[in-house]
């Protein structure tokens, strides 16, 4: 064997090295940051925390303070604000379910021609940026805007709804912008489906829905978690549309986060707030993952 | 192969320029409020000394700081409130200004001078830009019609006392989203002193805004103004420069809806915009010739015209409109003047209370 092959990574390496050098850079590295800070003490200085690893006389030192985790714990407003970003993250996905599965289903469903079309349409909005979004909804929502003129037009209300700046608004603001992202992983399973398990299923007399619910849903279990994982997980920290839609009740911890940071100018406890978060988030992603590994063995 | 390395040669060079440009002394990054220069001012600046300027905006204090403590933020002139700037020169955030430089200096008003040194003790580090009131702008029909003749718009009374502020609900409450600038207002109302440290007097003022929280309609530091205008609210506090550019709006749409700014009578706090120039600038001469360049009387006094603040130039007072350096709610009277306080900074800790008394008054939580 030529002992310079050696040296060099393999192309199979090298393959399975770009994903984790990505990952190591632009997850892992900022994580540690982050990290790093939240066990910083806050300081007036430039950048605003202290360096928790020193080096003097010889002796390499880490400092960790706990304090702001612990701080984190002492206060009901952190939890409360968690809970209610989960409250929020979960109704919403539940939400962008509803709507999103049938509307996959039809999609996959329509001649191929029209899925291209569908899809297009499912993907448009997208193409504008979120702020522009949100601020068209406000047009919509406001107590002079288009919604309510046009109910108070058809005689259906009297005085305006208020309906921006309350958790309603935030629950279609959030339904609206993330909808595509459980359509499209829906979607792709679905469409891959076999139709004759349907057809079989109705030749044993099966009804179409029970056809359905026993097969279809089933089999489109995949798409259903990856379609609400990519709803969840960016919910939860969600904070233009609630700052821009939601009402001061609306609590929600990427606001609290924001306040920490700029109101509070205290980077460790934002940053510990930020691993918190990122602690509750890893839940689903494990769950998501040990289910995955056991349908590969399922399979095997 | 080649031409891939022609192209890689071609970019390599292409970042040099654009690197040896950045270093120019022709190049000034300034970052202010948005909405707060006259539309010829840079222009003027530009062909008078012959430095570009690139301009940003910005709209909260909290987004300039978090640039600036983050370091390395580009700017050399930055446009921080006091009490910001006080805290942000502990955190040796700038540099002190060369006074041999700024040949403009005496048209400054030694008065507003004086009072800006609790935040930068012997004016080392910062020129006084625009500055302001928080006060009461209203829309005075729909204040009368919701609580008759008599309304006491001229004082704290209207918003404090529940039975006041329950009959304004109907037509629209805003305070700004600022607990270091509103919640000094409940305790100079309460007759404490407006920087104070007691919790035991944070939490009256925070039971204060509880008492009246159900009647405001909502707390935000910038959309009041067009609410303002459009007649969707008809009490807001809020900046007097804000409430003036709400007046003018209404009034470019046709004068249906009628908006007035007044300074209550029991005094109202101030804040004073402050032109410094960060440690890390990379063309200090150009920011000392920028900030001479403001001090100058005619400069000053076009950029009030503008946008309806006052200024700190005493030299630029007559050359200011006069409906503009007449009306006592942009220039307040000697008399006004003695009622009004400085928002101070505070320490940190009490900082964090002020934060967690706006959350609890907001949220409920």
């Amino acid at each position: 064997m030529n002992p310079s092959k050696r040296l060099l990574p393999s192309g199979r390496q090298l393959v399975i090295g770009v994903p984790f050098f990505w990952l190591l850079l632009f997850f892992l590295l900022p994580f540690a940051i982050v990290l790093k800070i939240s066990f910083a003490e806050v300081e007036v200085a430039i950048p605003p925390y202290s360096e928790i690893v020193s080096w003097a006389d010889n002796q390499l030192s880490v400092l960790l303070n706990l304090g702001n985790y612990v701080f984190l714990s002492e206060d009901e407003l952190y939890l409360a604000a968690y809970l209610g970003s989960l409250q929020i993250a979960t109704i919403s996905t539940l939400l962008c379910l509803l709507i999103g599965y049938p509307m996959a289903y039809a999609i996959s469903r329509a001649s191929k021609e029209m899925q291209t079309v569908w899809l297009l349409l499912i993907m448009m909005p997208t193409w504008t940026a979120i702020l522009i979004r949100v601020y068209a909804w406000m047009g919509i929502l406001s107590n002079n805007g288009l919604l309510n003129a046009l109910l108070q037009g058809l005689g259906l209300i009297e005085a305006p709804l208020q309906i921006l700046n309350t958790d309603l608004a935030v629950y279609i603001g959030i339904v609206y912008a993330y909808l595509p992202f459980m359509v499209l992983p829906l979607y792709a399973n679905l469409v891959k489906h076999d139709a004759s398990l349907l057809e079989a299923a109705a030749d044993l007399g099966a009804r179409h829905l029970t056809s359905f619910w026993k097969i279809t849903v089933p089999l489109s279990k995949n798409g259903i978690v990856a379609g609400c994982m990519l709803v969840f997980i960016p919910v939860v920290g969600e904070f233009v549309i609630p700052e821009l839609l939601g009402g001061p009740e609306t609590l929600m911890i990427g606001k609290v986060l924001w306040q920490e940071f700029f109101n509070n100018r205290d980077w460790p406890v934002a940053a510990a707030l930020a691993v918190v978060m990122l602690a509750i988030l890893l839940v689903p992603i494990i769950l998501f993952n040990r289910n995955q590994a056991k349908e590969l063995e399922g399979k095997v | 192969m080649k031409a891939f390395a022609k192209t890689l040669l071609a970019a390599a060079l292409a970042v040099t320029v654009a690197g040896a440009a950045q270093a120019d002394d022709k190049v000034l990054h300034v970052y202010n409020w948005s909405d707060y220069i006259a539309p010829n001012t840079l222009e003027k600046f530009e062909k008078q000394s012959g430095i570009k300027v690139v301009y940003d905006v910005y709209d909260s204090n909290e987004t300039l700081e978090a640039k600036l403590l983050a370091g390395q933020s580009g700017y050399d002139i930055v446009v921080p409130s006091n009490n910001f700037l006080a805290k942000q020169i502990k955190a040796k955030v700038y540099q002190p200004l060369d006074k041999a430089k700024l040949s403009n200096w005496d048209n400054l008003n030694k008065d507003l001078l004086k009072t800006l040194e609790v935040s930068d003790p012997g004016n080392q580090y910062a020129i006084p830009y625009m500055w302001g009131s928080i006060g009461i702008g209203f829309n005075p029909e729909k204040v009368k019609a919701a609580l008759g003749e008599n309304a006491p718009v001229d004082s704290w009374d209207l918003l404090f006392k529940p039975e006041n502020i329950e009959k304004l609900k109907g037509c629209g409450v805003s305070f700004l989203d600022s607990p270091t600038e509103i919640l000094p207002i409940a305790l100079h109302y309460l007759g404490y002193p407006t920087d104070s440290q007691d919790p035991k007097q944070l939490k009256e003022a925070e039971a204060l805004f509880l008492k009246i929280r159900p009647s405001v309609t909502y707390f935000h530091s910038s959309k009041y103004i067009s609410d303002l205008a459009n007649g969707n609210i008809c009490v807001a506090v809020g900046y007097s420069g804000d409430v003036y550019q709400a007046k003018s709006r209404a009034e470019e749409a046709g004068g249906a809806v009628k908006v007035s700014y007044n300074i209550p009578k029991e005094g109202a706090g101030t804040f004073f915009d402050m032109v410094a120039i960060p440690a890390d600038a990379k063309n200090p001469a150009g920011a000392h010739a920028f900030i001479n360049f403001l001090m100058q009387p005619e400069i000053m006094a076009e950029i009030t015209d503008e946008v309806q603040f006052p200024n700190a130039n005493a030299a630029a007072t007559p050359l200011v409109a006069e409906e503009i350096r007449n009306d006592a709610g942009i220039y307040p009277s000697a008399e006004t003047m003695k009622k009004l306080y400085t928002t101070v900074d505070l320490p940190a800790k009490v900082q964090r209370d002020m934060t967690r008394s706006w959350t609890k008054i907001k949220s409920g939580q």
